[in-house]
């Protein structure tokens, strides 16, 4: 009897101390050509990796490994390697390749090329290009369903967004939405796509099953002209209960309810806020603020910013490693 | 035999009509003018095709789209040369069932086409005069304007020196009536932002080649002692659009002062060196068709040609009324890598969009500037706005 408690006290004693595996953020900074590290324990940049030209979509793949970033003046996507911090590879991309998703199995990698109108489908494992969809012009906004049957790519002059059928690679609907779509996010339990227009100022809500829009969120901001609220990132937690959205030149973060889709709170953050991503835990929100050349630090639960840190030029993307 | 054929080809006809919708074709026309204006510098010579580039790859973006929506998009292109009808041209066009023109002609010859083919519910897209004139007391109901005017240039370019604190003006104009509009246009923005022109100098065209074998000796000569004994000012603004004598102002001032107007600090809708808010693609995208880098003009047939598709592809017709209700109705607007949405005048069908500053080489600031403030949009802060118009739409 005391053994077992001196055991499961252990346990307890074990799991509080031991320490966790530190997460680290990875921010492409566009103008540096590099990309910073952010510790998410002490909130410090790390280290700072040397990269191609004109960095920005970026992503861990799924085993966590290597960190992917586009480096669009040099038509390709470079491998990081998260262990060494060294660029270990380049992945044969199309022209300016911006934004990319995978599939769940981290084995095929899709990517907006905003040069020539196509997405380009990339075999990860073998490192090669197996394919291309043709999309409207500038290709921009990825994101796969979360049974990886459709993919979607928005395209920024053509606004739409295109739904792909990943088995047979053609275009099975095209949904017009508000000008400029920059970003584009499932709900984890694939009820709802949104897509947000950062000249039109808004974010379309589609259901994925009638490929229709079938609600708008729009920002109106005390004091802010209509002009100045440009939505692009989105981040949802993973219950489907509460969004982000950065509003660009804005200076501001939405909080949405994700199920009413009610803005709930504005959250006042660096200059020209574009992308996000969520620590594995969903305690913070990482935002990068182009214009200032920080990250902003959420508190998710609290909705309040708390932190800001410095990192290269016009930061872009972010990504973390996620359970 | 004969008659059995032509009634299997009807069969035919009805059959694939039943089988694939008919795409919606939208047909766009474009009014040109013959021949090249002559400019100072040969890297600023415009090419051929100026205008009319931007409108083909407009077509060409539209296309892309217009994949998607079963709708297609073409070009029918018409040069005028000085003596010819713009009148006749434009019913021309209109006897093709087109409805929309794209049109780089001057204010006289653009109300001459546009009231011509008023009639036939035509609409014209003014993509290549800046004349106020079009949008205030000669504005018409068929007329959109995706140029911008005098006055919208010269206040984007003196909200820039205001806000730079060079307020003491040398207002050096040509001797042509253009000149002289663009110069009224320039004291206008002047009082408005609280400027001061210390004294104008007129500079007289007396003729001449604009490109000589012995040119740069004479010229550095002669501007020095043009510009001499002027009271103290901070910066020296230019009104020449006949390109007589601007391009020869910079580094030959008397006094060692910046140039603004038409040479130097140059007010425009669009330069080859603007890269921000996405135009890089835009820029490759240009570059990869027409082999030269975009013009402002390009970017303002480009825009044109852009509308009428944007209203078709959301409106999902191709219906001119449907389309021109459209583009009237406050839910337009169009993206054109400018950073924010743009939209029309309701007064007057003037497009508003932000004015770019180029010095030849790159992209020196964006107006309207940080703190000039509207009470409906900023980019109101540049041109006549509503209180101020003459303007009665028919």
């Amino acid at each position: 009897m005391w053994g077992r408690d001196l055991v499961s006290g252990m346990a307890v004693w074990l799991v509080a101390c031991a320490p966790a595996a530190a997460v680290s953020a990875y921010v492409s900074n566009e103008k540096s050509n590099t990309v910073s590290v952010i510790d998410t324990d002490s909130w410090t940049v790390t280290a700072t990796i040397k990269v191609g030209q004109r960095p920005r979509g970026i992503d861990f793949t799924r085993d966590g490994k290597f960190v992917l970033v586009a480096v669009g003046d040099d038509d390709t996507i470079e491998v990081i390697d998260a262990a060494t911090r060294q660029v270990v590879d380049k992945l044969p991309s199309g022209p300016d390749p911006e934004l990319f998703v995978q599939d769940a199995a981290g084995k095929v990698l899709y990517v907006a090329n905003e040069n020539d109108n196509t997405v380009t489908i990339i075999d990860l494992e073998k490192r090669v290009r197996t394919g291309d969809v043709q999309v409207g012009v500038e290709p921009e906004g990825m994101a796969i369903s979360p049974d990886g049957k459709i993919l979607i790519n928005t395209s920024e002059t053509t606004n739409m967004a295109h739904f792909i059928d990943t088995a047979t690679r053609q275009i099975v609907a095209n949904v017009l939405v508000d000008a400029r779509p920059r970003f584009a996010e499932f709900k984890r339990d694939n009820s709802e796509l949104w897509v947000s227009s950062e000249i039109g100022g808004t974010v379309s809500i589609i259901d994925p099953a009638r490929r229709a829009v079938t609600g708008k969120i729009t920002f109106n901001i005390p004091g802010l002209r209509r002009e100045a609220i440009q939505p692009v990132g989105i981040g949802m937690t993973r219950n489907g209960k509460t969004a982000f959205i950065a509003l660009g030149p804005a200076n501001r973060v939405a909080v949405v309810d994700a199920v009413s889709h009610e803005v709930r709170k504005y959250l006042l953050v660096g200059q020209r806020v574009w992308h996000m991503a969520f620590t594995p835990d969903e305690k913070y929100l990482l935002v990068t603020n182009g214009v200032s050349n920080d990250v902003s630090v959420i508190d998710v639960a609290a909705q309040k910013v708390i932190k800001s840190i410095q990192v290269g030029e016009l930061p872009w993307g972010i990504t973390m490693a996620q359970p | 035999m004969i008659r059995w054929f032509v009634g299997a080809m009807a069969f035919c006809a009805l059959t694939t009509a039943a089988f694939a919708a008919d795409p919606i074709e939208v047909r766009i026309g474009y009014l040109g003018r013959a021949g090249i204006k002559p400019t100072l510098s040969l890297v600023q010579q415009p090419a051929d095709n100026d205008g009319v580039a931007g409108a083909r790859l407009a077509i060409e973006d539209n296309n892309t789209t217009g994949r998607f929506q079963n709708q297609r998009f073409s070009l029918d292109e018409i040069r005028l040369k000085p003596q010819d009808d713009p009148a006749m041209a434009a019913v021309s066009l209109a006897d093709r069932n087109i409805s929309f023109i794209v049109a780089d002609l001057p204010a006289e010859a653009l109300l001459k086409a546009a009231d011509a083919v008023k009639d036939r519910g035509a609409v014209l897209f003014n993509a290549g005069a800046p004349d106020d004139s079009l949008r205030e007391a000669d504005c018409r109901g068929n007329v959109i304007h995706t140029a911008p005017t005098r006055s919208m240039l010269a206040d984007g370019v003196a909200q820039y020196l205001v806000w730079k604190q060079w307020k003491r003006w040398l207002l050096v104009v040509g001797s042509h009536p253009e000149d002289k509009l663009y110069a009224d246009a320039l004291r206008r923005a002047a009082t408005r932002f609280g400027a001061k022109i210390v004294q104008e100098r007129t500079f007289e065209d007396t003729g001449g080649a604009r490109h000589t074998d012995s040119g740069v000796t004479l010229i550095q000569r002669q501007i020095p002692v043009f510009t001499q004994q002027a009271p103290a000012y901070d910066v020296l603004v230019a009104a020449d659009e006949s390109e007589v004598f601007a391009s020869y102002l910079p580094y030959r001032t008397w006094d060692p002062r910046p140039v603004a107007g038409s040479a130097g600090l140059v007010p425009t809708s669009w330069d080859a060196a603007q890269d921000q808010w996405g135009a890089v693609q835009m820029q490759n995208r240009f570059l990869k068709l027409n082999a030269r880098r975009m013009t402002a003009l390009d970017m303002q047939a480009w825009t044109a040609a852009r509308m009428i598709g944007e209203a078709a592809s959301r409106t999902s017709s191709g219906d001119a009324k449907t389309l021109l209700g459209f583009l009237k109705s406050p839910d337009f607007s169009i993206a054109a890598f400018k950073g924010q949405r743009l939209t029309l005048r309701d007064w007057n069908l003037q497009l508003r969009q932000p004015v770019l500053l180029v010095d030849g080489r790159m992209v020196v600031s964006v107006s309207p500037q940080e703190g000039f403030l509207h009470q409906v949009s900023e980019l109101d802060t540049l041109g006549v706005d509503r209180p101020e118009t003459k303007c009665k739409l028919k």
